[in-house]
């Protein structure tokens, strides 16, 4: 099974995302597919590179890294929730006049279309949180 | 082609997932996809007419409802239970709309294939 | 076709259940996740809805909220408790997928 993930809700605040991590894991374990992560809303923020959790916490931007290299699969940040939160990759720091960008190895910033597009290619349609 | 059936369920302003589910189903109308967008629960307060943010510092995004028509996402669907407990009627909300019993929306979730719920 | 409901509200805070139980239709399966996982529980204001919609729908439970919320004791038997891999199994079992938040 192909599945697409959207998230919705920011780091730390809700499990959402760790729900759809956890979920994750146990999709790639039985082999199934993950297409692409779509982080959407205030979850563009786990795409940060400036996060510091406690040693004792998950870095939730840093295992999604992980898992996304060792599967290969697309790590999607939405470019128009990132930009009015802040998180920026190098083109759009500079585009913006920011003095630096932000945003993590692995993730890539895109644009909602590619939403649309896990919707259509994934057989399933994951959402978490909101 | 897919079946895409959006439902809003949240109303504007107090989050801000209104605001960003339009922007998403704006974008999924590009894709010559069948789109039908459905409002229920609180969802139906985006539809509100006489919204006036400026006191709340916020944007307007309302008057966008009315370029759906225009983005070919035709198949907009309320509730009627859910507008009937909310004290409204359909000249109250800025769009004309289709309205569902509860039976007929249980009916148009099953026919479709992807749903995205905000 | 069938669909898988996932809810991750408290009955308690929002109406996320409720519109899911108004909205799913027999042959759907409802799995509770997250905070969701109090409207599976024994005891509580809101099980005689809970046993009614064990009438009616496939009801699942994920076992590892209920677990870190230290309420597995409370969890009305008749709900079948999963896993995740429980869970990835549902989204194959049912034909699609829809989050109630």
């Amino acid at each position: 099974m192909k599945f697409a993930i959207l998230i919705n809700s920011a780091p730390f605040t809700y499990q959402a995302s760790d729900t759809a991590y956890q979920f994750c894991q146990a999709a790639l374990k039985k082999g199934h597919v993950i297409h692409r992560v779509f982080f959407y809303h205030d979850a563009v923020y786990i795409g940060s590179n400036l996060l510091c959790p406690p040693q004792d916490e998950p870095n939730p931007s840093a295992r999604w890294q992980t898992l996304a290299r060792q599967h290969g699969f697309d790590l999607a940040i939405c470019i128009a929730a990132a930009l009015k939160r802040g998180i920026l990759n190098e083109q759009e720091a500079k585009r913006y006049g920011k003095l630096s960008d932000n945003l993590a190895p692995e993730f890539k910033i895109v644009g909602l279309g590619q939403l649309v597009e896990a919707c259509l290619s994934a057989d399933r349609l994951m959402e978490f949180g909101g | 082609m897919k079946k895409i059936l959006f439902i809003q369920r949240r109303p504007p302003y107090g989050t801000g997932f209104a605001k960003e589910a339009l922007d998403a189903i704006l974008m999924a109308s590009a894709f010559e996809q069948e789109i039908s967008l459905v409002f229920t629960d609180d969802g139906i307060w985006q539809l509100k007419t006489q919204q006036d943010t400026q006191a709340v510092g916020l944007k307007n995004f309302s008057p966008t409802f009315k370029a759906l028509g225009l983005y070919e996402v035709k198949q907009i669907y309320v509730e009627r239970l859910a507008l009937e407990q909310r004290g409204l009627q359909l000249q109250d909300l800025s769009i004309p709309v289709t309205l569902l019993t509860t039976e007929q929306l249980r009916l148009l979730i099953q026919q479709h294939d992807v749903i995205l719920s905000f | 076709m069938s669909i898988l409901h996932t809810v991750n509200k408290s009955p308690f805070v929002n109406n996320a259940l409720q519109s899911c139980l108004r909205l799913a239709t027999r042959s759907d399966g409802i799995l509770l996740i997250e905070d969701g996982v109090y409207g599976g529980l024994s005891h509580t204001r809101f099980t005689p809805e809970l046993e009614q919609a064990l009438a009616e729908f496939n009801l699942y439970i994920l076992q590892p909220d209920l677990t870190a919320r230290g309420i597995i004791e409370q969890t009305h038997p008749r709900i079948q408790q999963v896993d995740y891999a429980g869970f990835v199994e549902l989204t194959v079992l049912y034909d699609k997928i829809q989050a109630w938040v």
